[in-house]
């Protein structure tokens, strides 16, 4: 039991400002009482609170692994298939699709270009994936893929702001941080939203893409790392041992104890319940890191070694990070921003994605964690139909359709929803906007996107702003 | 509310909201931006008698029935309130806390063991007083109360986005914590910053205040559109400008009437319109010491040019003769109407300028080659000529992209063909060239330099050797590097082809950062190609701002501009190479300066349109400069520059502009503003909880002269402030957020402060101030991918550069935000901040355990604490202690720092080698004991009362 539980129990404020006093619960009960002294709706704002909010509905997920593919994968050559496409491949695209098209790199009269990858159905459900996807197309029956994703934006900072927070501009929480603040922390001893970086560069959006905007700070992504200190200063300083660092801390808990005792500040109590917290992640933390003791099969199914910085080894470690009751991980692989070098670039990144990815489906579903753990694979927005560079192998930046995957937690698995126009240049059935894809995630945790709301400069933001359907397609 | 009930269809909201409670919210969304068609809610009819909208009055001073205990009018307010309240103020804070909070309040340090000291033994009656006066007097004062406005202007040393490239704006920093050293009138303050260029006679100081508006993120990221990011820096001075002067959120206004308050989407444009106005310009800048090196450098260069003339009477004869042998020796040019192949810019935007030159802007890739493309009949092309020139929008002006404006060329490529078979481009060999500059070879500097290969610049005769690893550069040095130049190449055989010629010219560079191809360029920023058919072109020695002037009739011209023309007209005097040659050389010695962005209006107005949803793409009808009706009225005869604008801010009749800052500053001091949304005082506020009390302050700050000193005088000299911030149990029950003021206010301080209080209390402080940013150390992971996007610059001073105040760390904005900033809820700069979060997390307390540089200053403490007067453990604890707290221990607190300190003998003791690793590199003292006490001084800097303003 933690002490975050009291919050329910609707117990006389009083006695509770007694109890801290007696310094009977430490553990951040100072923040959760001043929250109750204050009510309910001042209580998230004015402490640092992980207290989940009152569901809407029953959820279907209960935590989410998002795969964020930054650079914004090739949708026509992984998922969309174009027959067309391969056979216009050279020819300038229609005027009428061009008109008003705004291209980062290439004039959009560029030619087009036909993958030059193999398609094949694959599973009971047919799927057709492209030949880069071998690992993907044996859990193809539990994965749902949406073909008509689109957005609103076409360079990569503002398009990794507005899939991360719902917004182009900085400054607003992102999906984790709203999805902690909504449904709060399991993890007495972790973070409740982890970061996990791979790939070749850090994030275009940098890190607001997990920032807490107008949220609490408590809110924001943590990043982890898969060598080194796993997080950023966990380690003691060289020649503080256990034995030292315990009696610190204890000293420093004695310490503040008179001093709450004295000054009676709740801040303290939390201040306490950090310093807590803060020594058991130096347990835990390593602990979660160390892959060493996986089975040898669990290793190999993913690809991960031990110690390695890898995709592969932060997917497995996705998967121990909900087992140990963290609520939003997200993985970002900043690599696919093919402008050239597509075939390359592409087999490339497949080699280090597929196979991981792959296993962390069948894994959280071997230990029945697949139900309730939302999974979702994507990039920023997608790439065009017209082809970039003089030797013919790369694809600008693409708002109008993209694809992306989404697995367990209530999605409908073995479905492909959407489709686009011959081209693969604009979605002609079952657009989904960012917005929606939010309002859908939002859903499955049990939230009317409209209804998680926050109160900031005098008016209430949702991570919807003003739109958002929930795709029903997508559901069981 | 008539018109809300539209909402919820237009929301695409499913489910209808059932209470008036969750319409409101819906509306309230409806607020913000993007894909919602222009609504117009009519305003609700009492906005415009809203509080904040009326001009603030002096309210009487309340009667109170305790008349003891009000030491000044602040104190009648908050003490009418309490008696209202049922509640009575808490006792005085004792005398070393007291200072602890005065100090850090003051200037964001604890107070020094002495100054402690000799507070606690002045019997004098205005002991306090003479404290204030000491510490608004310390220049540490502007220090401290420059970050809380650097916040607002969302100051940081990068650009931000996806680049996050370094800029050099500490000027500004510096500006600030000068300004207010000198108390600064708050009024003029402002001025300065939104309209500094636009004073009669600007010095440089008002140019550099400028740089407030500027500090908005500039997005360099490959294919984006110029204009579309110039409008989001807009968007974000606005917001600066309503959050952090008017107190106003006026955003929504960018897409539509603002809901609540009576601010349409005209108004907003409006406002928009006095900023739409100016270069994205930069300066070079100079510190004093620079200053006076520069300018005797210049005399001693008009000295010698005197003497020179002096020397030669008849000068001004031979000068004219000169001048007439070079007015027509130039061939005829054709400038070349090129167009650019989209798929050579590598991202980056080339915008076609009137006269036929390019201005390139957006992304600078390190390395690439533009291609353009032309067709040329009936001309024989003997030479082309490329022009390399100046524009304000450019580093320093220009003519390059690189941090000075300097740009290289690394090769001129040059292909021709029959012009109906562009296919058959073949290339063209240059036989030779000339430029108007051409320096010696020169390797590459910071940040260009560290590449594998050697590179390279020097003259014109490099950018067509074949070599990659070479450049025309035309970087002339400080004070004459950012000048137009221009460079002609003369093919081995004329041009030509029966049917006329395709001709593709391409600007090969390759000479910008070496370690990422997404850091600094040295590309070229504005450029113009021409040709001609003449033979023996030549690029032209007289320079054009030259040729500007010998095009004035000679009677016309000012005495600048012969000056201009002699100081060329020497160096072709070939007598005078010796004094030719002494005054180059104090050219090379002129100081190189530091860039600014700053403002710079531009000479060509440009017309503002509202913007449909804040689309530019989407401009709808124009509007003029003007600000909103619901505010105070804008002098009739208010012409409509920026300056205007920026006196409106701060008219004495403005209802918000005193209100906000009076706001924030107590928010500073109380935890909470009388409104608590100090961002926003509009009808959406909380009300106020002193209003008269808010309004009393803002009369008499505005009264006052707009003194920010004086109004923190006036606060910390209340009884209010000096109140105890002890709480018990029932008055925490009774007004558990501190809104009445029955204590004082404790809180944990800021991010910067809580690195300042290790530093000081160890005694590493550096009290430099000034200067560029420092780079304190941090983990090397986070400057390279993947978890920052690009390799970032990072360099981790050794000496006592790390140990300067916070306020003078680097700050990266997204790529390598600096760590400790950020688990302290620092605001980032990606907007403007006017109240920070205060979270209080597991990751703040491993920062303040395991950090670097905090365990350092434990070190260092335990170093001091040993070398202190104390003669015995208990007097050691106690210094320690001091340093830390500002108070001595109880017995029970020495007892039980006493324990530790024993049993950590022990342990190291037995661990030597732990011991000696603690205290590494240490090396000269008794370990163990040097370990001891590390121990201890890592506990009192880790104490929840060590970060903590009691």
């Amino acid at each position: 039991m933690n002490c975050q539980s009291h919050f329910h129990h609707g117990q006389d404020t009083r006695q509770l400002a007694r109890r801290w006093f007696l310094g009977e619960c430490g553990l951040g009960l100072g923040a959760i009482a001043l929250g109750q002294l204050l009510g309910e709706e001042n209580a998230l704002a004015a402490s640092n609170s992980v207290v989940p909010r009152r569901l809407q509905h029953r959820p279907r997920a209960k935590r989410v692994i998002y795969l964020f593919m930054g650079g914004a994968p090739s949708q026509l050559d992984l998922f969309d298939y174009k027959p067309e496409l391969v056979k216009y491949d050279g020819k300038r695209p229609p005027e009428e699709l061009i008109k008003d098209y705004r291209a980062a790199f290439i004039d959009p009269g560029a030619n087009l270009l036909g993958s030059r990858f193999e398609f094949s159905r694959h599973g009971r459900s047919g799927t057709e994936l492209s030949e880069l996807l071998p690992h993907l197309a044996k859990v193809v029956d539990d994965i749902a893929i949406v073909k008509s994703m689109f957005t609103g934006a076409f360079n990569h900072a503002p398009g990794q702001l507005l899939m991360s927070t719902g917004f182009e501009q900085f400054g607003r929480p992102s999906l984790g941080a709203w999805v902690t603040y909504g449904l709060g922390s399991e993890s007495s001893d972790l973070p409740g939203f982890v970061v996990l970086s791979s790939g070749k560069k850090g994030p275009s959006g940098g890190s607001s893409v997990w920032g807490s905007g107008f949220l609490a700070t408590t809110h924001q992504g943590v990043p982890l790392r898969s060598s080194g200190d796993p997080v950023l200063f966990l380690s003691n300083p060289p020649g503080v041992d256990t034995i030292t660092q315990r009696d610190s801390l204890s000293t420093i808990e004695r310490l503040n104890r008179r001093r709450l005792a004295l000054v009676g500040d709740p801040e303290i109590a939390t201040r306490i319940h950090s310093f807590e917290m803060a020594f058991r992640m130096q347990t835990s933390a390593p602990e979660l890191m160390d892959l060493s003791t996986e089975s040898a099969a669990t290793l190999e199914m993913y690809g991960a070694t031990p110690g390695e910085a890898s995709f592969a080894n932060n997917c497995l470690l996705a998967r121990r990070l909900v087992e140990r009751g963290v609520r939003f991980v997200e993985l970002f692989h900043e690599s696919w921003d093919q402008h050239q070098n597509l075939v390359g670039g592409l087999k490339e990144n497949c080699q280090h994605t597929d196979r991981a990815c792959a296993a962390l489906i069948r894994d959280l579903q071997q230990r029945g964690l697949l139900d309730d753990t939302l999974v979702i694979w994507g990039g920023e927005f997608g790439r065009t139909p017209m082809v970039e560079g003089t030797i013919k192998d790369g694809r600008d930046h693409h708002p109008n359709a993209f694809s992306m995957w989404f697995a367990g937690g209530g999605i409908r698995p073995g479905t492909s929803i959407g489709e686009t126009d011959d081209l693969g240049f604009n979605v002609t059935t079952d657009p989904v906007h960012v917005h929606d894809l939010h309002a859908t995630i939002l859903h499955l945790l049990g939230f009317d996107h409209t209804q998680l709301t926050f109160r900031s400069e005098g008016r209430d933001f949702r991570l919807t702003d003003v739109s958002g359907q929930v795709v029903e397609k997508l559901l069981i | 509310m008539t018109d809300l009930s539209l909402a919820p269809d237009l929301l695409t909201v499913r489910d209808r909201p059932r209470s008036a409670a969750a319409l409101r919210t819906l509306v309230a969304i409806a607020c913000l931006f993007s894909f919602l068609p222009t609504l117009s809610f009519a305003a609700p009819t009492n906005s415009a008698r809203h509080w904040a909208f009326r001009a603030p009055l002096r309210p009487p001073l309340p009667d109170v029935s305790n008349t003891s205990w009000s030491r000044n009018p602040i104190d009648r307010f908050v003490l009418e309130r309490l008696e209202h309240e049922g509640l009575s103020p808490s006792p005085e804070v004792g005398r070393p806390t007291l200072l602890r909070r005065l100090s850090l309040d003051l200037i964001g340090l604890p107070p020094t063991l002495d100054e402690l000291d000799a507070f606690a033994s002045d019997n004098h009656s205005d002991a306090f007083e003479a404290q204030v006066a000491r510490l608004l007097a310390s220049p540490h004062y502007g220090e401290r109360w420059g970050r809380h406005w650097l916040d607002i202007a969302r100051y940081a040393d990068s650009d931000g986005y996806e680049k996050d490239e370094m800029r050099t704006v500490w000027f500004y920093r510096d500006w600030v914590v000068a300004a207010l050293n000198r108390d600064l009138a708050y009024d003029r303050f402002i001025i300065e910053q939104i309209a500094g260029d636009e004073l009669d006679t600007p010095q440089q100081e008002h140019l550099v205040a400028t740089g407030f508006l500027r500090n908005s993120m500039i997005n360099k990221e490959g294919g984006i559109d110029p204009e579309e990011f110039r409008i989001r820096e807009l968007f974000d001075r606005m917001d600066a400008i309503g959050k952090g002067i008017l107190g106003l959120t006026i955003q929504c206004g960018q897409c539509h009437d603002h809901k609540y308050d009576p601010l349409t989407q005209e108004d907003y444009y409006r406002m928009f319109a006095y900023l739409n106005n100016t270069h994205e310009a930069s300066i070079v800048v100079y510190t004093p010491d620079e200053e006076k090196i520069r300018s005797e450098r210049l005399l001693e260069i008009d000295r010698l040019e005197t003497k020179l003339r002096q020397s030669q009477p008849g000068w001004r004869e031979l000068m004219a003769e000169w001048e007439k042998s070079v007015q027509d020796d130039q061939p005829e040019w054709t400038v070349l109407r090129t167009k650019i192949n989209a798929n050579s810019t590598s991202g980056q935007k080339y915008s076609l300028l009137d006269d036929g030159s390019y201005l390139v802007q957006g992304y600078s890739p390190a390395a690439h080659r533009v291609q353009l493309t032309t067709t040329i009949t009936d001309r024989v092309i003997r030479a082309i000529r490329v022009e390399l020139l100046t524009h304000p929008d450019l580093p320093l002006g220009g003519p390059g992209r690189g941090v000075t404006g300097t740009c290289a060329l690394t090769e001129f490529e040059i292909e021709a063909s029959p012009a109906d078979s562009p296919d058959q481009l073949a290339a063209v060999k240059i036989r030779h060239a000339t430029a108007d500059i051409n320096l010696p070879e020169r390797t590459l500097v910071t940040p260009f330099e560290g590449a594998e290969e050697k590179r390279v610049t020097g003259p014109v005769t490099f950018a067509f050797d074949g070599q990659a690893s070479t450049a025309w550069g035309t970087d002339a040095g400080p004070g004459q590097r950012n000048r137009s130049r221009k460079a002609v190449f003369v093919p081995e055989s004329p041009i030509e082809h029966p049917g006329g010629t395709f001709l593709r010219i391409s600007l090969n560079q390759q000479h910008g950062a070496y370690n990422s191809a997404r850091n600094p360029s040295q590309n070229i920023g504005r450029f113009r190609l021409a040709m001609t058919s003449e033979n023996n072109a030549e690029a032209d020695p007289v320079p054009a701002e030259v040729r500007k002037i010998l095009a004035i009739p000679q009677e016309q011209r000012t005495q600048r501009q012969v000056a201009t023309v002699f100081s060329h007209w020497r160096t072709t005097v070939p007598r005078w190479k010796d004094k030719n040659h002494h005054i180059d050389t104090l050219w090379q010695s002129h100081p190189a300066g530091t860039p600014q962005l700053v403002l710079k209006s531009r000479d060509d107005p440009r017309e503002t349109h509202i913007l449909d949803r804040g689309d530019f793409l989407r401009p709808t009808s124009p509007v003029t400069p003007g600000t909103p009706r619901f505010l105070h009225e804008l002098p009739a005869d208010s012409p409509s520059t920026r300056l205007d604008f920026a006196r409106w801010l701060v008219d004495r009749r403005s209802p918000t502009t005193a209100r906000t800052i009076v706001n924030r500053v107590w928010q500073s001091y109380f935890g909470t503003g009388f409104v608590r949304s100090s961002e926003d005082l509009g009808t959406q506020s909380e009300p106020p909880s002193h209003p008269e009390l808010l309004d009393w302050l803002a009369v008499e700050f505005m009264e006052s002269g707009w003194s920010l000193k004086a109004l923190h005088g006036l606060i910390v000299t209340s009884a209010t402030y000096r109140q105890s911030s002890r709480v018990s149990p029932e008055l925490l029950t009774k007004d558990p957020r501190n809104l009445w003021l029955a204590r004082g206010a404790r809180f944990r301080v800021n991010a910067e402060t809580v690195r300042d209080i290790a530093l000081a209390a160890s005694g590493l402080l550096y009290r430099k101030m000034g200067g560029p940013g420092v780079f304190p150390p941090i983990p090397e992971f986070l400057i390279k991918p993947p978890a920052s996007f690009t390799p970032k610059i990072w360099r981790n001073h050794q000496g006592p550069e790390r140990y300067r105040r916070a306020l003078y760390t680097f700050r990266y904005r997204s790529s390598v935000p600096y760590p400790v900033f950020q688990s302290f809820d620092a605001p980032t700069g990606e907007s403007s901040c006017v109240r920070r979060e205060r979270s209080n997390t597991p990751l703040q307390a491993l920062v303040t355990l395991n950090e670097t540089l905090f365990v350092e200053c434990a070190r260092e403490l335990a170093r001091r604490t040993l070398d202190s007067d104390g003669q015995t453990d208990s007097e050691r604890i106690r210094h320690a202690f001091r340093c830390c707290l500002s108070r001595n221990p109880d017995a029970e607190e020495v007892k039980d720092l006493l324990g530790l300190l024993n049993r950590q003998r022990n342990h190291f003791t037995a661990h030597s080698d732990l011991a000696a690793t603690l205290t590494a590199p240490q090396t000269e003292s008794d370990t163990i004991e040097l370990a001891s006490w590390t121990v201890i001084s890592r506990v009192l800097l880790n104490l929840d009362e060590t970060i903590t303003r009691e």
